[in-house]
């Protein structure tokens, strides 16, 4: 009872706390964007970045949703794609000139964000009127709608073969032709920053705090004067705006929008996105964002298998790391500066050895199985090594490995129990 | 989502590889889908051209250099070929093949034109081997595609040609894919039987979804309660599949006209009773007279690949053609290829010629209706690994001059 | 009048099948709280046991084991699985099923691959049933006719004549209720998960070889079997009954239908070649479910007999 003296500034961060803990990771954030074209990326590499851009940006506005306002969204590629097609017709009115013709392709974003927010509008009216599963029903039912509803009116999205553009039209800002990759970079890099400080300013906002204490406890909210339904209104609007301008990024990007882009699976991939990468943390998304697309277009060149792994990935944190890899992050540089770092850095040696070995059979289990299902006669030659379904070794690989790791797993989950709380 | 399935051809391409590692690779990308319902059909098609390609290696290449064909998994999605068509021309890649949905060959067409004048010195040629709607070869021509398969039109000249002999057809249906390509089959169905035979009433003109239909019955049941004398389908893949095993369900006997009988699983989801009711127009059939060498090629075909028939005779074409043209040109590099390929004529294995119209980029060539027969009757080689295969019906040899369509493409072409 | 016909019975086919694998999910959403995301995933693993089994046996056998293997491999979901995520709420839950319907499709997708297997009807079945209107109905539809009502009779059974059907019963609207009375609910939910699942799998072996079974087949089912369960109404196995149905007849008469919306709203004066007026009720046959979903969720949110608010 020694600090109820303790005032409210004695609680508030420093100056210079406040500088590294707000400012400094934009700034770090920024330099790297600069600094990225100076290492001569190839195409594969620009393409790679700028996907991963439209998604940081998709998977903060997904964040803002399920990580700050608690409401499970299984349709938010709607209101990306509905973002992304306004922009798509946009491009193609700029190519036909008129008023339209003076409208840079660059701002097309801005278009994005308020064909998703327009829409996000509209739908939320109805469907954040309830929250938690009913909510996700809902946005699961109004994206199935969308979707198949969106084959019928092709003049709006264009049927199979969708609506597509060329970017290469209208004024010229800030000497970007939009045609080659390297220019493009610059207009994924400045929108990329300006919606992550956009939406990191949100979280500030009185709005944003309110949005979290909805998640938290409606009721409370209520018995302070705010309209939870309202503010969860607000959010989902502001979000669908935000995930509208990462489908103005892609537009711009593709050239090429199709109704597949409002279906369940763009909506599912945000989501295994956001949570992979940690829904409680500001940066969670962005390193999910990173993580996933880097894993969907590289791994898949390495293992035919890399959509089981995410799936198991995606299982695994759900049960046993909810915070996602972002918590596992900052766990693990907290820990490091706490005070008994030495302890804790040998029990997470032993858990990661545990993880790794049984890692390393089920990797084996699962490519054996991949060569052996594609029935091509394939075998499985990680470093040298030779594994076929039919040799016992393969097996012995196998096993040994998942069990030994569970073991030492189990060992270390004991000894945690064993110590005291 | 790259799916590098060259293992099949590991063996054969190693040997190749060390005694022509001094000359250069020709890499060649192949975009369609290889997983989901319409996986067989992107399959079928890549060991195809997987094969062609080995065999034009065995025999010293093009000009010395080796071919790869690379395969990509593009789900038939148009966004999902273009992230693809990107990887693959990162990879190397300068000839495209894709056939699967004209959606798909629409964005890529639109694509490529926009990556070829946008990197000039780095021009990638689409090689279209069944994307058959008829505007890409007309409003929609472009220099750098050319498609080796007859399109929608000239496929329903023949089919109609056929119709207007058979004075016991007077009403027809036509159901189809709900997308470009169906629509421009029934497009053509429609004039075309207005034209030829005025008296046939169509009864129906259905389009259903592309790819999500599982059960075709109540579809079925429209078409009987129309008393239709025939049906027209463009229907492909596993649409196409589904449609025949829901017609054999019913055990009705009314004829089914189609682009796409041959696609896997048609004939044996109707087994006997598909004699005499499946019908389809193709450039060439396993049953008809051929070299010896064609027979061998076709045995080990299905040797090869046991799954899959020899279906995609256009595949096998068309590398021929891409050789003939490189050789002509003495390079393997697009633009000499592509002003090569326009008007190179190459002999058919059926017999005939395949020319490729220089004004359009549209290959010409015999087109034949065929029907499933047991094998014995007339018929050598089956299909789905059962005792039916298909077999030519009276008057279903189409010269490549009938079948020919004008066109009103005005393309571009490089200096 | 043929399309009536065969539209009622292709319908309360379709509707029954709904009813299978809805069922399940309803007692395990109303029970439990959970929306499983991965039901539909095991009637697709019941799908590929019974082609499997079948392949090694016989069909009728695989009528039997596939659901029990599906309710096994339920059981262990639950047990290992979800009871584990259970602490951290209902949206770790529905996360966890929704990563393990992902799973389940990849795994399929490396046992059995990418494509279609060929699970093929019985021959004993494979012949016409009876004729009507030119179109023969086939036998094995009318075995999953059969296959369907004695479900539902059984299901009834087990619910409302025995003890362990009140136990589940009770657990359904009152769980806690049910733990104080000394039940070990924990079973009962690892039970009634693993059933479900059973349900769910023999909806998979009977419709499997009519349809196809590919590892897209969940895909497709699962949204469908989610608007059932919500417009039914929670806690509710006759709401739930009732969807099914009429969801089943709904899309297989508008499949019927030629007519297109001009022809429909012709007194507005749409024209027939507008993009509106295009459309044939035909081609809204896909909608029409998430439409209802859509609806029903605004205007009367406890579903057709539900008895809370979802």
């Amino acid at each position: 009872m020694s600090d109820v003296s303790q005032t409210h500034a004695s609680l508030a961060p420093s100056s210079a706390q406040k500088f590294r803990q707000r400012f400094l990771p934009f700034l770090v954030f920024g330099a790297i964007l600069l600094l990225i074209p100076m290492t001569d990326p190839s195409r594969t590499m620009y393409a790679l970045m700028h996907q991963m851009a439209i998604y940081i940006v998709f998977a903060l506005a997904y964040n803002m949703l399920l990580g700050k306002g608690g409401m499970l969204s299984f349709g938010h590629a709607v209101y990306f794609g509905f973002g992304g097609y306004l922009c798509m017709h946009a491009m193609n009115w700029i190519e036909d000139g008129g008023v339209w013709g003076a409208f840079p392709t660059f701002f097309l974003p801005v278009l994005g964000f308020v064909g998703g927010a327009v829409s996000a509008v509209v739908i939320g009216s109805f469907s954040t009127k309830r929250s938690g599963t009913t909510f996700a029903m809902i946005s699961l039912g109004v994206a199935e709608l969308i979707f198949a509803g969106a084959f019928m009116f092709d003049s709006l999205f264009g049927g199979e073969q969708g609506i597509s553009g060329d970017r290469m039209n209208g004024p010229e800002v800030f000497g970007l032709s939009m045609g080659p990759q390297s220019d493009i970079y610059w207009f994924m890099a400045f929108w990329t920053i300006l919606s992550v400080i956009a939406m990191y300013a949100f979280t500030r906002t009185p709005l944003g705090r309110l949005s979290e204490a909805v998640r938290d406890n409606p009721q409370r909210v209520e018995f302070i004067g705010y309209n939870p339904q309202r503010v969860r209104w607000l959010v989902f609007s502001i979000s669908g705006g935000f995930a509208g301008l990462a489908g103005g990024m892609s537009a711009v990007n593709y050239e090429i929008f199709t109704p597949e882009a409002l279906s369940l699976i763009p909506s599912g991939f945000v989501l295994i996105m956001a949570y992979v990468g940690g829904i409680t943390y500001f940066a969670g998304p962005i390193m999910g964002a990173v993580l996933l697309t880097y894993m969907s277009s590289m791994m898949s060149d390495f293992t035919e298998a890399w959509l089981l792994y995410l799936g198991l990935m995606f299982v695994l944190i759900v049960m046993y790391a909810p915070r996602g890899i972002a918590g596992i992050v900052f766990g693990f540089w907290d820990g490091i500066r706490g005070a008994n770092s030495a302890e804790l850095l040998r029990k997470w040696a032993v858990q990661l050895l545990g993880c790794l070995l049984m890692l390393i059979g089920l990797i084996i289990l699962v490519e054996v199985s991949v060569r052996w299902s594609n029935g091509w006669g394939e075998a499985f030659e990680p470093f040298g090594l030779h594994f076929t379904h039919a040799d016992i070794v393969t097996w012995i690989a196998i096993f040994v490995p998942i069990v030994a790791g569970g073991y030492v797993l189990r060992l270390a989950t004991r000894e945690k129990e064993e110590m005291p709380a | 989502m790259t799916l590098r399935k060259t293992a099949i051809l590991a063996a054969a391409t190693s040997v190749i590889a060390m005694s022509a590692a001094s000359a250069e690779t020709v890499k060649m990308a192949f975009i369609d889908p290889l997983s989901g319902p319409m996986g067989p059909s992107g399959e079928a098609a890549y060991t195809s051209f997987q094969l062609a390609a080995e065999h034009i290696n065995e025999d010293g290449g093009v000009n010395g250099n080796m071919i790869e064909v690379t395969g990509y998994d593009n789900k038939v999605n148009p966004k999902e070929s273009l992230v693809q068509l990107q990887k693959a021309i990162d990879d190397g890649a300068r000839y495209i093949f894709q056939g699967n949905g004209s959606s798909v060959a629409a964005a890529l067409i639109d694509a490529i034109d926009k990556h070829n004048s946008r990197n000039p010195g780095e021009e990638v040629l689409f090689f279209n081997y069944a994307a058959v709607t008829p505007a890409f070869t007309n409003e929609l021509c472009s220099f750098w595609h050319f498609r080796f398969d007859a399109h929608a039109d000239m496929k329903m000249a023949a089919i109609t040609d056929w119709i207007a002999e058979r004075d016991e057809i007077k009403s027809v249906y036509l159901i189809g894919q709900d997308y470009v390509f169906g629509e421009a089959v029934a497009a053509a169905a429609e004039s075309m039987l207005s034209e030829k035979r005025p008296d046939i009433e169509i009864v129906g003109n259905e389009l259903h979804p592309l790819a999500k239909v599982k059960d075709f019955t109540p579809y079925i049941q429209k078409i009987i309660s129309s008393g239709a004398d025939a049906v027209i389908t463009g229907n492909w893949g596993a649409d196409m599949q589904l449609l025949m095993k829901a017609a054999a369900e019913s055990g009705s006997d009314i004829p089914y006209l189609t682009f796409y009988g041959g696609s896997k699983g048609a004939v044996s989801s109707l087994g006997e009773g598909a004699i005499d009711r499946l019908y389809q127009v193709t450039e060439g059939i396993t049953n008809l007279e051929a070299s010896d060498e064609q027979y061998a090629l076709i045995e080990e075909y299905k040797e090869r690949f046991p799954d899959y028939d020899y279906y995609y005779h256009r595949a096998f074409n068309a590398m021929r053609m891409f050789k003939a043209a490189a050789e002509k040109a003495g390079s393997v590099d697009p633009i000499p290829v592509a002003k090569a390929l326009e008007g190179l004529t190459i002999d058919e294995a059926y017999g005939g010629q395949v020319t490729m119209r220089a004004e359009d980029h549209q290959a010409q060539q015999n087109l034949y209706i065929s029907t499933v027969a047991k094998v014995g009757d007339g018929v050598t080689y089956g299909v789905d690994n059962v005792d039916y295969g298909w077999k030519l019906v009276e008057g279903g040899s189409i010269d490549a001059a009938s079948a020919e369509q004008p066109t009103t493409c005005e393309m571009e072409r490089p200096e | 009048m043929e399309t009536i016909v065969f539209a009622l019975l292709n319908g309360v086919i379709y509707g029954l099948l709904l009813f299978m694998l809805s069922s399940g999910l309803t007692l395990i959403f109303s029970m439990m709280g959970v929306l499983n995301f991965a039901h539909a995933s095991f009637y697709m693993l019941g799908a590929y046991f019974a082609y499997t089994i079948m392949g090694a046996t016989s069909f009728w056998l695989a009528l039997f084991i596939a659901p029990i293997l599906v309710g096994l491999v339920g059981a262990v979901v639950e047990r290992y699985g979800l009871r584990k995520v259970h602490a951290n709420g209902h949206v770790a839950e529905l996360l966890f099923t929704f990563g393990l319907a992902y799973l389940i499709e990849e795994i399929v997708k490396i046992v059995y691959g990418k494509t279609a297997v060929d699970y093929k009807i019985p021959s004993l079945l494979d012949f016409p049933a009876f004729t009507i209107y030119g179109a023969s109905f086939p036998a094995y539809r009318m075995f999953m006719l059969f296959i369907a009502i004695g479900m539902l009779v059984g299901l009834w059974f087990l619910l409302k004549k025995t003890r362990a059907g009140l136990i589940i019963q009770a657990a359904l609207t009152h769980p806690h209720m049910v733990g104080h009375l000394g039940h070990n609910v924990p079973l009962i939910f690892m039970t009634v998960f693993g059933i479900g699942c059973a349900l769910a799998g023999l909806a998979g072996v009977i419709a499997g070889n009519i349809f196809v079974t590919d590892p897209a087949m969940a895909v497709l089912m699962g949204p469908i079997v989610f608007v059932v369960v919500v417009v039914g109404g929670i806690g509710s196995l006759e709401g739930a009954f009732l969807a099914s149905i009429l969801i089943g007849l709904l899309q297989n008469f508008a499949v019927g239908i030629s007519a297109s919306f001009a022809d429909i709203f012709w007194f507005t004066g749409l024209s027939p070649t507008s993009e509106i007026g295009d459309i044939t009720v035909s081609s809204l046959a896909p909608v029409l479910p998430f439409l209802l979903l859509v609806l029903m969720l605004i205007f009367r949110p406890r579903g057709l007999m539900g008895e809370q608010e979802l």
